[in-house]
């Protein structure tokens, strides 16, 4: 019983780092519409700080702690400040998803900001001076600083209530979460609000992270943790709610406290499992709101049109340069294209369902994972030659979108991403750590070929057939009459809705399509690389695909094809060059966002249009 | 002049709607935007205002050119706008949405304050810690206009002040705008309803597939049949 209680308390003392960062993200995205990817690199910050500056200044006196850690937090909320005014602010224009890209080339570069200046060892920072000790409960000892952790999520509750409430600022805030345009319209600059609002966000944050020292060791993979941890608690409470953000910590705090009794191998499927019922019990979250009309939002979409003779003439080169690719391409060369027709196919699914389909996936990566594990466990526990196995993975992966999809396809918007992303976790958890099946963190290897596509050309040519032959399919679906349903379900989900149409049905088999298709993808990439680790199914190949499908452009078909090339050419010539690729690889992500706010090909198609040269070129 | 606008341009993507817009107010009287639905009477507030951006011509509100100005400068020299969806915060006390609008007072301008308000409304005197969500469309009317008036604008731009308002509530709409004329604001009002307009305004301008096409005071539009007939029949 007593031992209840202290996991109780545990629980509820993990909660209070939780929503410091949560209730930031929240906010943020309450005024700003953004999704900010870099919130848990803003936690991570703030620990790696406080380690630093507790350092400097405590020689161990209470000031010099706790000091230090609001220094830390407050020199994190600079670095919000300053993010916000130099990038933000030029891309609030841009589609939502490109501010998501964008905050997520901030995750990059803070990655590596922080190996370079910390290094890659876990630190462990210092105990808090004067809460070292342990009280006694019924019985069992509990860690003092733990009570203050309990208290401080409380308190913060009640001071952000106060600034919201009872201040002119609060008010502006709550103001523009609504209807931020209508703000603008009384005479408020925005601009001034969204700096101090992302400032608050990152110091919430820098806090979090901060105040975690004493708990356990800092380390460089902290952010991705906390962030998908943090998106969960903020979909389960609802985006923009605080109070709601403050619920959803203690609910996930204690279900992790008490979940580590029950499944110690589970607690992040059953973190995710939760998520998935409260979604759809309550599609926007406890203290949600339905997502109204967001207004101010970026303009109408260009329909998506079949290929122009313009558009045919290039396909046609194209594939003719492919087909003649290996008689001027050594066998690394070969191994790369066949790697970048592989992820073409991935970005290709993903933007059926994202383009034509109006689903956003934030865990892609679960179809195409799961797509190499059907192809690999295939392989090693039947022994099937790889043509089967060819036909198993997309199968599981197919299955797996139908089953995921069916409660998916319930939600819209931002919600519906983040179940998608719950449930790519879930498969990644059972995944790594269902080691005896699948081999946990050492992957499955030996999956080669078969001898007859086992020289680099013939794979490639193989990868060109399945790959080319997937995309065509994908097109053809798109402007066949389920592709047209789909996109009028996208467009007016309530005018499909009064026509008849069976939305739910419809976006259910778009979403099982794309993860099939993706699978295709996922069993050809087990064999490329004769192995399979959890890494495929990381929330950093779902984001990959992400980059790859907006850099190339949403609504343009070539999007995908030309997102994926680039984007998997920049990445293997980086890295050959620098060690610090993500930096370099963040920079670009960057630059492209801002420069390109509709991906390549949508610029293109722009400029062509305006110089009216070509009526539509893709 | 308060106002001026020469020539205004405006587009929605690449589909022009306002064509060579000209249209003036000044203090201490009501004009009147009347057209049909989809003339383009939002459209030109939405300009003048600036938050529809793609748009050319001159315009010169209190001699300050505001045609490059983004919105919350713009309304911060002076120009309230009330939009005809009203757009209240219904998170929001209405207290609270009067405090989003509040500005510094300005010379030239009539200052106003809550209780100012609640008289000029009393409607809404009752409800000052209602959440805004839970008040009849009426009541809503009167709180947006309120809003901006808490911003001291030496000009009002109300789009479509009387749409959906039952009868009594129009002629209490009535007076409060002519007593906003009394204070000395200067009021630009769109109507459809040439009733309304009738009651409350001094010159009208007709607009019709985004081109102005009448000019003058409310008596010459009264007078004229001819006019009446082409633009404004029902
Ligand atoms: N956001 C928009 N995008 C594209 N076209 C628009 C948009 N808003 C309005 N329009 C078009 O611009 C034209 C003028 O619209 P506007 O709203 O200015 O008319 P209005 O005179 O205010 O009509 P109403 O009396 O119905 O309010 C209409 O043809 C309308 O279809
Ligand atoms: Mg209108």
């Amino acid at each position: 019983m007593s031992f209840l209680f202290i996991q109780f308390l545990n629980g509820l003392a993990s909660a209070s780092s939780l929503f410091l960062v949560a209730s930031g993200l929240s906010i943020i995205f309450g005024v700003s519409r953004i999704v900010n990817f870099a919130h848990g690199s803003f936690y991570m910050l703030g620990a790696y700080m406080a380690f630093t500056l507790v350092h400097k200044l405590s020689g161990g006196t209470i000031f010099g702690f706790w000091g230090g850690v609001v220094l830390a937090a407050a020199a994190v909320a600079v670095v919000g400040a300053l993010v916000e005014m130099i990038l933000l602010r030029r891309i609030y224009q841009a589609p939502e998803l490109l501010q998501l890209l964008a905050t997520f080339g901030l995750v990059l570069i803070v990655q590596d900001l922080v190996l370079t200046i910390w290094g890659p060892e876990d630190l462990l920072g210092p105990r808090a001076p004067g809460l070292r000790g342990a009280i006694d409960i019924f019985g069992q000892s509990f860690p003092q600083y733990d009570f203050v952790l309990i208290i401080l999520g409380p308190v913060v509750l009640g001071l952000l209530w106060l600034l919201f409430h009872r201040t002119r600022w609060g008010t502006l805030i709550r103001a523009a979460t609504q209807d931020r345009e209508m703000v603008a319209a009384l005479g408020v600059n925005q601009s001034w609000l969204f700096t101090s609002v992302f400032t608050l966000g990152a110091f919430l944050a820098g806090l979090g992270g901060a105040v975690q020292l004493p708990r356990e060791a800092v380390n460089h993979v902290m952010d991705l943790q906390i962030i998908t941890e943090a998106f969960v608690i903020v979909v389960i409470g609802g985006l923009g709610s605080v109070l709601g953000a403050f619920l959803a910590a203690v609910i996930i705090g204690e279900l992790n406290a008490f979940g580590i009794l029950i499944f110690p191998q589970l607690t992040l499927v059953l973190t995710f499992l939760v998520m998935a019922v409260i979604l759809v019990v309550r599609p926007w979250g406890l203290l949600g709101k339905p997502e109204g009309v967001v207004r101010g939002g970026a303009g109408a979409e260009r329909p998506i049109k079949p290929l122009s003779p313009t558009g045919r003439n290039a396909t046609v080169a194209l594939l003719v340069a492919l087909l003649a690719l290996p008689m001027i391409s050594g066998n690394y060369g070969l191994s790369v294209a066949s790697e970048v027709l592989i992820y073409t196919l991935f970005a290709a699914s993903l933007h059926f369902m994202m383009g034509t389909g109006g689903m956003v996936s934030f865990g892609h990566a679960a179809y195409f994972g799961l797509g190499s594990y059907g192809a690999a466990l295939t392989v090693k526990y039947f022994g099937v030659p790889m043509l089967a196995a060819l036909v198993a993975g997309p199968a599981v992966a197919g299955i797996a979108a139908l089953v995921f999809g069916w409660f998916c396809v319930r939600l819209s918007g931002v919600y519906l991403a983040m179940l998608t992303l719950a449930f790519a976790q879930i498969a990644y958890a059972v995944v790594f750590q269902w080691s005896s099946f699948t081999g946990g963190d050492n992957g499955l290897i030996g999956i080669w070929p078969a001898p007859w596509a086992a020289s680099p050309t013939a794979f490639y040519y193989l990868s060109l057939l399945l790959c080319g032959g997937g995309i065509v399919a994908v097109r053809r679906i798109t402007f066949a009459p389920f592709g047209y349903t789909l996109r009028a379900c996208r467009d007016s989900a309530l005018r499909a809705d009064s026509i008849g149409i069976d939305l739910a049905r419809h976006r259910w088999y778009g979403f099982t399509l794309a993860g099939f298709f993706a699978g295709i993808a996922g069993s050809l990439y087990a064999f490329l690389k004769g192995s399979v680790f959890p890494d495929t199914i990381s929330i950093a190949t779902s984001v990959d695909a992400l980059v790859m499908v907006l850099l190339g452009g949403v609504q343009t078909l070539a999007g995908p094809i030309v997102g994926a090339a680039t984007y998997k050419i920049l990445h293997v010539s980086i890295s050959s060059y620098t060690d610090q690729w993500r930096t370099a690889l963040g920079v670009i992500i960057i630059v492209l966002v801002v420069a390109f706010p509709m991906g390549i090909v949508g610029f293109i198609q722009n400029r062509l249009l305006r110089s009216g040269r070509v009526e539509d070129a893709a | 002049m308060k106002l001026e606008a020469h020539n205004l341009n405006a587009f929605y993507g690449r589909a022009q709607i306002l064509f060579d817009v000209g249209l003036k107010a000044d203090t201490g009287e009501v004009v009147a935007l009347i057209g049909r639905n989809g003339a383009g009477k939002s459209t030109t507030f939405k300009s003048l205002v600036g938050l529809v951006t793609a748009r050319t011509g001159q315009l010169v509100f209190n001699g300050t050119d505001i045609s490059g100005l983004p919105v919350h400068d713009i309304v911060r020299l002076g120009l309230g706008y009330v939009p005809e969806d009203r757009r209240i915060f219904t998170d929001l006390t209405v207290e609270e949405n009067l405090d989003v609008g509040t500005q510094p007072a300005r010379a030239g301008a009539p200052s106003w304050t809550k209780e100012r308000l609640f008289e000029l409304f009393p409607n809404l005197a009752g409800m000052r810690n209602r959440g805004a969500g839970r008040m009849s469309g009426g009541e809503q009317q009167m709180l947006t206009i309120a809003r901006s008036l808490m911003g001291n604008p030496s000009l009002i731009m109300l789009d479509e002040p009387s749409e959906g308002l039952a009868p009594k509530i129009v002629e209490d709409m009535a007076n409060a705008i002519l007593t906003m004329k009394d204070q000395g604001l200067a009021v630009l009002i769109s109507e459809q309803n040439l009733h309304f307009a009738k009651m409350i305004s001094d010159r009208a301008y007709i607009i019709e597939k985004g081109r102005i096409c009448f000019d003058g005071t409310m008596a010459e539009l009264s007078n004229n049949d001819e006019v009446r007939n082409t633009y404004l029949a029902v």
